[in-house]
């Protein structure tokens, strides 16, 4: 029993892991993850909209009329994340002005919609939601080392606290500015995804 | 219950709405307090820091107070407008009407021995709307036909989306601190505005401050913000106080 949960949790983090396997959610991945803080907030907003709307659906799953499964998929996915939207907006202000409409932008997030379809409507309510939590964390430790990675070769900060000492930059240390631009999130994103294929070779296509 | 009937459909499709709109609802109301006083700190915040006084979503408040000794609102010909709020002004939809009918917000503060006045700048960038506050040293040794608000004390920008790195650096303290002991005067007395060139001004041109690599439009849509916006303080500043 316990294992079954286990590995519903946990594959989502390696060998599916919506970003680097599935390549979903791209998008605010490369948009968020300039600075750690933002990334991790971002991280934490999807793993709850993907662990609620997941629960949710699979709760009601049975009394959805077919012919608007998705339509009701959306609503619930729209209304966990406007909520979370109001949340940060009154909470976290600075957070919720970095993330701006990539909050909003959850909604078209494929990992949400592609969970729901495959997993939550055919699952119980349970499994589905520990099914939604895995994709979520899969989906925010990417974010996270790149965020990670980002900001420090980026801005030479972590959590906006200056970590390469002024040594370092009078003996000619540069921050890399292209680490801030999208594309070098792509190849970072790149970069992971080889080192993870390197090490499981199952994921190497024939 | 046969899940595939049309009515079925439509009554369940009418629940989950309904459901959906008071859950929001409840939501929205009842985290708007919450909000609007995040927005109201941040604008604080902003005013503070035009006076370069740091402060904290925590301090803002109390320091606000203590600074800000009061505002007011004017029309262009000078003459104190009454009736409106200086600090819940909306400046995008006032910027629209004809410029003998605006209202111009003005903060008044005083830090140590000086006095200041705070003015709020709103104009477009390259992508959103971008904003900021501008603060003026009082001067009160000028001669009579020179105003005495005419030196930049402090300048603050922001902006919604402009480009990172590039016209997003308007609200960086590098591009933010040369705009310190500008002056939107000449020596006529003539109103110049303050331009964002190339490679700054010269010493003698104390009305220039160097604008942003790659973020020309950025820049240019500064510069109009600052020339829209207080052009029409002219007459106020140059009236006997």
């Amino acid at each position: 029993m316990a294992s079954r949960y286990l590995k519903l949790l946990t594959k989502p983090l390696n060998d599916e892991n919506p970003i680097t396997v599935q390549v979903l959610g791209i998008c605010s991945a490369l948009a968020v993850t300039v600075q750690l803080k933002p990334a991790i907030v971002m991280a934490l907003s999807v793993t709850i909209v993907t662990g609620f709307s997941n629960l949710i659906i699979a709760s009601i799953r049975n009394t959805i009329p077919p012919r608007i499964r998705i339509i009701v998929q959306l609503v619930v996915i729209a209304t966990l994340v406007i909520l979370v939207d109001q949340v940060l907006k009154a909470y976290m202000y600075d957070v919720s002005k970095k993330l701006s409409v990539f909050v909003g932008l959850i909604i078209t997030n494929c990992i949400l919609m592609g969970r729901l379809e495959a997993f939550a409507m055919a699952n119980k309510p349970w499994d589905s939601f520990i099914d939604g939590i895995g994709n979520g964390i899969g989906y925010g430790m990417i974010l996270i080392i790149l965020g990670f990675f980002r900001e420090l070769l980026g801005s030479g900060t972590l959590f906006g606290y200056r970590v390469i000492p002024e040594s370092l930059y009078a003996a000619g240390y540069i921050n890399n500015g292209l680490m801030i631009l999208p594309p070098m999130a792509l190849i970072t994103v790149g970069v992971i995804i080889w080192i993870q294929r390197s090490i499981n070779r199952k994921l190497i296509e024939k | 219950m046969d899940v595939q009937k049309n009515s079925y459909t439509f009554i369940y499709s009418t629940i989950i709405v309904v459901i959906v709109a008071t859950l929001l609802t409840i939501a929205a109301v009842s985290l708007q307090p919450a909000q609007e006083k995040n927005v109201e700190v941040e604008k604080k915040q902003n005013i503070l820091a035009s006076l370069h006084i740091p402060s904290t979503p925590k301090n803002a408040e109390e320091l606000y107070s203590r600074y800000i000794t009061g505002t007011k609102v004017v029309n262009e010909a000078g003459e104190i407008v009454s009736g409106v709020d200086a600090f819940t002004l909306n400046m995008r939809e006032d910027l629209k009407l004809p410029r003998n009918k605006r209202h111009l917000a003005i903060y008044e503060a005083r830090k140590g021995d000086s006095a200041f006045i705070v003015i709020p700048l709103y104009g477009k960038g390259l992508w959103g709307p971008i904003w900021g506050y501008i603060s003026f040293l009082r001067d009160t040794s000028v001669g009579n036909d020179q105003p005495e608000f005419n030196t930049v004390y402090g300048a603050v920008f922001d902006h919604k989306g402009e480009t990172p790195g590039l016209g997003a650096e308007i609200n960086q303290p590098w591009f933010q601190k040369p705009f310190m002991g500008k002056k939107i005067f000449n020596d006529k007395g003539q109103f110049v505005s303050i331009e964002v060139v190339k490679g700054g001004g010269t010493q003698n041109e104390p009305n220039k401050v160097d604008a942003i690599s790659g973020g020309t439009i950025t820049s240019k849509g500064l510069q109009a913000m600052l020339d829209t916006c207080l052009s029409v303080y002219q007459n106020y500043f140059k009236q006997p106080k």
